[in-house]
């Protein structure tokens, strides 16, 4: 027994080495969890990208829920993103909220036009402060808030038919069936 | 020259673009004639210290003892995007975002604590490089020590074991061993 301590123990190494990889292959080991899960999201008072002297608040999108989609010209994924967000967009049942982070209108505009635009409403965050309220690093982020204005799904990193299938169809499905007991 | 520098985070950034024209320039830079390599390197040497020197702006403090209380509260903190990196050390675009974040609270009389909190709320613990005490993180703090107790407890058992062993052995430890006898009985590993 004592002879085969040593490598029990390699074993238990092994073992332990095996799951941090099948661990990281599953999980961002560089995304942080957000603490503003299942909590209202930030009030908000943001102008819209192309009609800038108009704005949107949080109290304007209540009612229903929407996917806020935080995106910006400048940010590489974003660009691997948009070809998932224009085609699962319009089957996702919520409206999709285009939240433009740090970047100046024109190339956002300009990228846009160039990529095509699925959003049904598109806010401009050039300064990036109201991003901070919501705890957002970079782009792409992607927040589910319900009807009631709580945050209750939040991806990070770019949203991929995988995601889409496995995480935030089964949210906005959980949401339905809640709106509709 | 400011376009670029604007969205610049470090080369670390996850999903920055400078990560990948950083990357893009380097791959570059390798396949270029070996006579460029060293002009190339003394290049990028100096854009070393301008990126460097780009972290640190300047920001109009009221005294130096505010200064201080900002190098040493940004230096606890950990920038979210880089998480290798304090606030105060890292060039990540957020963490700009977030140092000018701290100093506007200071100027609005927040307290180093309600700051923390103020980022804690939105960002998390991982923003603090000092985990806080609490269930989620009793294995961090007391792993160590459990793993500590677990090792004096099996050094304790092997010594006894072979104090044990030894003194049915030392009265007869003068003595050759036999051929039959074996000259490593296994446990002094």
């Amino acid at each position: 027994m004592n002879r085969l301590l040593p490598f029990i123990g390699f074993m238990l190494l092994v073992a332990l080495f095996g799951f941090g990889i099948w661990w990281n292959s599953r999980h961002d080991p560089n995304a942080i969890p957000t603490p503003l899960l299942n909590k209202p999201a930030p009030a908000f008072v943001l102008p819209k990208l192309y009609e800038p002297t108009q704005t949107v608040s949080k109290a304007d999108l209540l009612g229903k829920p929407y996917l806020l989609n935080v995106f910006a010209s400048w940010c590489v994924e974003c660009g691997a993103e948009h070809p998932v967000l224009e085609a699962e967009g319009p089957t996702l049942g919520v409206q999709l909220v285009g939240y433009n982070y740090k970047d100046a209108p024109a190339d956002a505009k300009r990228w846009l036009a160039e990529h095509g635009n699925p959003y049904n409403v598109l806010i401009a965050d050039e300064p990036g402060n109201t991003a901070i309220d919501f705890g957002v690093y970079g782009a792409p982020e992607s927040f589910l808030i319900d009807a009631h204005g709580v945050i209750r799904y939040k991806h990070i990193g770019p949203l991929t038919p995988d995601v889409v299938a496995g995480e935030l169809k089964p949210a906005i499905a959980a949401l339905q069936k809640e709106e509709t007991p | 020259m400011i376009r670029l520098f604007r969205s610049t985070g470090t080369p670390c950034g996850r999903r920055s673009a400078p990560c990948a024209r950083w990357l893009l320039i380097t791959a570059k830079i390798f396949r270029a004639q070996g006579a460029l390599l060293p002009v190339l390197f003394v290049a990028l040497l100096a854009f070393a210290g301008a990126t460097h020197a780009q972290a640190i702006e300047p920001m109009p403090f009221a005294d130096h003892a505010q200064e201080l209380r900002f190098q040493h509260l940004t230096q606890q903190l950990r920038c979210p995007m880089c998480q290798n990196e304090t606030l105060a050390d890292s060039n990540a675009s957020i963490a700009r975002d977030l140092r000018n974040q701290i100093f506007q609270l200071m100027q609005q009389g927040k307290s180093d604590d309600e700051i923390k909190q103020y980022l804690v709320a939105r960002y998390s613990d991982y923003v603090l490089y000092d985990p806080p005490l609490k269930p989620g993180t009793w294995l961090l703090w007391f792993g160590p020590l459990l793993i500590l107790c677990a090792g004096t407890g099996v050094v304790l058992v092997a010594i006894r074991k072979r104090g044990r062993d030894g003194s049915a052995t030392d009265t007869t430890s003068d003595r050759m061993p036999l051929d039959n006898e074996p000259a490593d009985n296994g446990d002094d590993w």
